[in-house]
C-alpha cells in the first residue's frame, strides 16, 4: 500500500466532494477490504441459513429441533458471546489508549468468554452425537451441524487469531499494522455476534414452530 | 499411506488420456530444462513468480488463461469430432465415461480458468492505471490471489494423468455428483480445484473492488471515471457477493460426500434441487461477472477508435449496475423445467426478459458512438463490431428461452448450447482479446501483428458461426446436450458443419501464438515510443509503455472524464507542479507462490484422502502465512534519481503535455 498519496486528501480544501480528494489513507482501504471480506463471509452464512430453512423439517424420522434444543443453555451460551463482544470493545479502548496491561486483560476475558460459548457448544454437540442425533441422521440435523458448526469453526479461527495478535502486541508493540489488524479483529468477532444472533433466532427460537 | 491412490490411478490403460499426459510432462520438462539451461530462474523467481506488482501479475493471468483456452479447446474439438463420427451404428473414438469426463472439463476450464482468468487479468493490469494509481489495494494479496488460480488449475490437470475427471457436467447437479453415483476421485478433484481458485477469485474480487472505491486519482469522482472501471466495479462487487455461495454450496457437497452429510441426497431427507438453486444463485452472476468487463472493453475500444466520447457515459453506467443488480434476480431460467409453477417460472421469465432492456441500451450507445466517428479499423475493433452482431443474435435466443413454455422444449437440447457459447464466445472471448490486442501495447511496448490479428478474428467470426448455427438447428430437430452418440443419421451433416467451424477456430487459435511469435520477433519495428499507441482516451495511455513499477511519477489531477484525452486538449491542467518524491512501493514476495504449493498438497491430499498429508499441506500454509504476519518491510523505497531517469528516457505524455 502506498501511504505517500495519503497527503493528498489533506491538501485538499474542504468543498471538494470526498470521491475526489484522491487514495484513502491505508487505515482506512484496511478496514474497508476487511469490511467487503465480511460481506463475503455473511453470505456464506446465508447460503447456510437458506439450507437450514429448507431443510430443518427434513427430521427422516429422527429427532426434531424442538425435541433436541434446551433453551437455557443456548441462552448462557449466547450470553458469554454477547458479553465477549462487549470485552471485545473494552480491548479496542484499551488499545486507543496504548495501554498493554488493560489490553491483555480485556483479551483475556474476550477469550475466556469465547473458550466458554465453544465448550457449551461442543458439549451439546456431543450429547446430540451420543444420543444417536449426528449430521448424518437427517438432513435437518446435516444442515444444523453445518451452520452452528460453521459458526464455531468462525469462532475458533476468532481466538486463534486474538491469540497471534497479543503475541504481535507483545513483540511488535502498538505499530499501525499491528492496529490496523487489531480494528479488523473487533469487526471480526462482532459480525460473529450478529450471525450468532441469526442463529439464536432462526436455529433455537425458531425450534419451538417446528 | 497413500489413501485412494494406487499404481491404478494411472490411465495406462486409456491411450488418448495417455498420450496427452506424455505430450504435457514432454512440453512442461522441455520447458523447464530450457528455463534452467538459459539460467532464467532467478530472473523468473524476482521479477514474475513473487512480483507483487500488479501489472506482471495481470500478464501472468493473461497467459495462464491463454495456456488453459489450448486444454479447453482439444475438449471442444475432440468432442466435436466424436459427434461428427457418431452417428447410426458409428461408435466414436470416445468412450461414454471419456466423453462424459471431457465435456465436464470442458465447460470448467472455459468458465473458471479461461473466462474468469482473463477477464480477471486484464482487470488488474488495467484498473490501477485507468484510476491513475500506484497498485491495487492489497498487492500481496493480489499475488496469493493469482497463485491460488494457479493451484486450482494445476490440479485439474492432475486429473488428467492422476485418476479421472467429473463425469456429471460443469456444474456438478446431485445426486449424480454424490458418493452414491461418483465413487471415483472426479467430482473430488472438481470440488477442491474449485474451492480453492474460487478463494483465489474472491480475495481478488475484495482487492480490485477496494482499489476501486477507495483508490482512485485526485478529482477522479465516480461520474469520471473510464467505462470499464464501471464496469470492473461491477463485476467484483458480483464476485464478492455471488462466490461465497460456490463455496457454501460445494462445502455442502463435500460434507456429503467427505462425511455423509444429507444436503442433496436422494436418501436422508436431502434436497439435490437446493443444490441446483443455489449454484445457479452464483451461476447466474457469474454469467455477468464475465460479460461486463468485456463490454467495458468495448466501451473503451469503440470510444477510442471513433475519435469520440462514448456516447451516454450516464446511462452505460446506470445499464451496467442495472445489469449488477437484476442478475441476482434471475436464476431460476436456468431449470424452468423444474416445476416451481406457473407465476413463479413467469416472474423469473419476466425479470430474465427484463435484463435484456439495460444490454439494449448499450448496444445502441456502442452504435451511437460509432456514428458520425472517424473510425479507425484496427483489430479491436473488428472484435467489437463482430461482438455487436454476434451478441445480439446470442441475446435474442436467449430471450426466446426466457419464455417457459418455449425453455420446456429446448431445455438441455443443443440450441441451449448454442445460446451460451453465442453469448460467451461472441461476448467474453471477443471482448478479451480485443482488450488483449487493446491493452498488449501498453504491456510490452510494442503492437501486435494487425494482418494476424483481423486473420484470428476472421477465424473465430467464421468459425463460430459455422460451429453454433448448425447446433442451434440441430436443438430444434432435438439433439440435446452431453450426447456421446445419436442413432439418427440425418443429423450427420450438420454436426460435421459444426466440426468444420471448430476446426477454423482452432486455425485462429494457433493464428493468436503466430501473432504473438511474429509480433516478438519484429518487435523492434513496432515499438511504440509514444506510450498512446492508439491516440487513447484513458490514463493508461498517459504514462510510457510498458509502465514502471510505480506507473505515475506524480498522481495526475482529474477534472473531467476521458482525463487524458482533454489533457492533450488543454495542456497544463493535468499534472499538478509538484516536484518528484521517492515512492513507496511493494517488494516482492514468495508467500502466494508457498500458499499456492501448500493449497495443492492439501487439495490433492483430500482429493485421495491422504490424511497425513492434508495436515502437512494445511499447517504449511498456515506457517508461511504467520510468518508473513511479522515481517515489516513491506514496502521499498523508490530513488528520486531513478523516477527522474525514467521520466527523462520515457518523457510521459504529462510532462510533455
Amino acid at each position: 500500500m502506498n501511504t505517500t498519496v495519503d497527503v493528498a486528501s489533506e491538501e485538499m480544501p474542504e468543498g471538494i466532494p470526498l470521491s475526489e480528494r484522491g487514495p484513502a489513507s491505508t487505515r482506512v482501504v484496511a478496514a474497508f477490504g476487511f469490511w467487503l471480506f465480511l460481506l463475503s463471509d455473511i453470505i456464506v452464512f446465508s447460503a447456510l441459513f437458506a439450507a437450514y430453512a429448507v431443510l430443518n423439517g427434513e427430521t427422516n424420522g429422527g429427532p426434531s429441533a424442538s425435541e433436541l434444543f434446551d433453551k437455557r443453555h443456548v441462552l448462557f451460551e449466547t450470553g458469554c458471546l454477547l458479553a465477549s463482544s462487549f470485552t471485545c470493545g473494552m480491548m479496542m479502548i484499551a488499545i486507543e489508549e496504548r495501554s498493554k496491561a488493560s489490553t491483555y486483560f480485556w483479551a483475556l476475558v474476550t477469550a475466556a468468554l469465547g473458550v466458554v460459548f465453544l465448550y457449551l457448544e461442543v458439549s451439546e454437540f456431543g450429547g446430540m452425537l451420543s444420543a444417536g442425533a449426528g449430521p448424518s441422521r437427517s438432513a435437518f440435523l446435516s444442515s444444523f451441524f453445518t451452520l452452528v458448526g460453521t459458526h464455531g469453526a468462525h469462532v475458533t479461527a476468532g481466538l486463534a487469531w486474538l491469540l497471534i495478535m497479543m503475541a504481535q502486541i507483545g513483540t511488535m508493540g502498538f505499530r499501525p499494522m499491528v492496529i490496523r489488524r487489531m480494528v479488523c479483529f473487533s469487526l471480526f468477532w462482532h459480525a460473529l455476534d450478529i450471525v450468532w444472533i441469526g442463529v439464536f433466532t432462526v436455529v433455537y427460537l425458531g425450534a419451538a414452530h417446528t | 499411506m497413500f489413501g485412494r491412490l494406487t499404481w491404478d490411478a494411472i490411465p495406462l490403460n486409456e491411450p488418448i488420456p495417455l498420450a496427452t499426459v506424455c505430450v504435457l510432462i514432454i512440453g512442461i520438462v522441455g520447458i523447464l530444462s530450457l528455463v534452467t539451461w538459459k539460467g532464467w530462474w532467478p530472473y523468473l523467481w524476482r521479477e514474475w513468480i513473487t512480483s507483487t506488482d500488479h501489472k506482471r501479475i495481470g500478464v501472468m493471468y493473461v497467459i495462464l488463461a491463454l495456456v488453459m483456452l489450448l486444454r479447453g479447446f482439444s475438449d471442444a474439438i475432440m468432442m466435436r469430432a466424436q459427434l461428427a463420427l457418431a452417428a447410426g451404428h458409428a461408435a466414436g473414438f470416445l468412450p461414454p465415461e471419456h466423453y462424459n469426463q471431457i465435456f465436464s472439463a470442458h465447460g470448467t476450464i472455459m468458465i473458471f480458468f479461461v473466462g474468469m482468468t482473463f477477464v480477471v487479468g486484464l482487470m488488474n493490469f488495467v484498473l490501477p492505471l485507468q484510476l491513475g494509481v500506484r497498485d491495487v489495494a492489497f498487492p500481496v494479496l493480489n499475488s496469493v490471489s493469482f497463485w491460488l488460480t494457479a493451484s486450482g488449475v494445476l490440479l485439474v490437470n492432475v486429473s488428467l494423468g492422476v485418476g479421472e475427471f467429473a463425469r456429471t457436467g460443469w456444474l456438478a447437479y446431485p445426486p449424480l455428483s454424490e458418493l452414491a453415483y461418483s465413487p471415483g476421485v472426479g467430482v473430488d478433484y472438481y470440488l477442491w480445484s474449485l474451492q480453492i481458485s474460487g478463494l483465489g477469485t474472491l480475495l481478488s474480487g475484495i482487492n480490485l473492488t477496494t482499489t476501486i472505491l477507495k483508490l482512485r486519482a485526485p478529482g477522479m469522482g465516480y461520474g469520471r471515471m473510464p467505462v470499464f472501471c464501471w464496469t470492473a466495479l461491477a463485476s467484483n462487487l458480483l464476485i464478492v457477493a455471488a462466490f461465497p455461495i460456490l463455496t457454501a454450496t460445494f462445502a455442502m457437497l463435500l460434507l456429503d460426500r467427505y462425511l455423509g452429510f444429507h444436503f442433496f441426497t436422494n436418501d436422508g431427507g436431502g434436497n439435490p434441487m437446493m443444490y441446483v438453486n443455489l449454484i445457479w444463485g452464483w451461476g447466474h452472476p457469474e454469467v455477468y461477472i464475465l460479460i461486463l468487463p468485456a463490454f467495458g472493453v468495448f466501451s473503451e475500444v469503440i470510444a477510442t477508435f471513433s475519435g469520440k466520447p462514448l456516447f451516454g457515459y450516464r446511462s452505460m453506467v446506470m445499464a451496467t449496475m442495472a445489469i449488477c443488480v437484476l442478475s441476482f434476480m434471475v436464476w431460476l431460467h436456468h431449470f424452468f423445467t423444474m416445476g416451481a409453477g406457473a407465476n413463479v417460472n413467469a416472474f423469473f421469465g419476466v425479470a430474465t426478459m427484463i435484463i435484456a432492456v439495460p444490454t439494449g441500451v448499450k448496444i445502441f450507445n456502442w452504435l451511437f458512438t460509432l456514428y458520425g466517428g472517424s473510425i479507425r479499423f484496427t483489430t479491436p475493433v473488428y472484435w467489437a463490431i463482430g461482438f455487436m452482431v454476434t451478441f445480439v443474435i446470442g441475446g435474442m435466443t436467449g430471450v426466446l428461452m426466457a419464455i417457459p413454455p418455449a425453455d420446456f422444449v429446448l431445455h438441455n437440447s443443443l440450441f441451449l448450447i448454442a445460446h451460451f457459447h453465442n453469448v460467451i464466445i461472441g461476448g467474453v472471448i471477443f471482448g478479451v482479446m480485443a482488450g488483449y490486442t487493446y491493452w498488449f501495447p501498453k504491456a510490452f511496448g510494442f503492437k501486435l501483428h494487425e494482418g494476424l490479428g483481423k486473420a484470428v478474428f476472421w477465424c473465430w467470426f467464421v468459425g463460430f458461426y459455422l460451429a453454433f448455427m448448425p447446433l442451434y438447428a440441430l436443438g430444434l430437430m432435438g439433439a440435446t446436450r452431453r450426447m456421446q452418440h445419436y442413432a439418427d443419421p440425418t443429423w450427420q451433416p450438420l454436426m460435421k458443419v459444426a466440426l468444420g467451424g471448430a476446426v477454423i477456430i482452432f486455425i485462429g487459435i494457433l493464428l493468436t501464438i503466430v501473432q504473438l511469435v511474429v509480433s516478438i520477433r519484429t518487435r523492434d519495428r513496432r515499438r511504440d515510443l509514444t506510450g498512446d499507441p492508439w491516440n487513447g482516451r484513458t490514463l493508461e495511455w498517459s504514462i510510457s509503455s510498458p509502465p514502471p513499477v510505480w506507473n505515475f511519477a506524480l498522481l495526475p489531477t482529474i477534472s473531467g472524464a476521458d482525463a487524458y484525452w482533454n489533457a492533450k486538449r488543454h495542456p497544463g491542467k493535468f499534472a499538478h507542479a509538484a516536484a518528484l518524491i521517492p515512492l513507496e512501493v511493494p517488494k516482492r514476495s514468495a508467500l502466494g507462490f508457498f500458499i499456492a504449493f501448500f493449497m495443492v498438497i492439501l487439495g490433492f491430499a483430500l482429493i485421495w484422502h491422504i490424511w497425513w498429508l492434508a495436515i502437512v499441506g494445511l499447517l504449511g500454509a498456515f506457517t508461511v502465512t504467520l510468518r508473513q504476519a511479522w515481517k515489516t518491510d513491506l514496502e521499498e523505497f523508490v530513488s528520486v534519481a531513478t523516477i527522474a531517469e525514467h521520466e527523462r528516457r520515457h518523457p510521459s505524455q504529462v510532462a510533455r503535455a
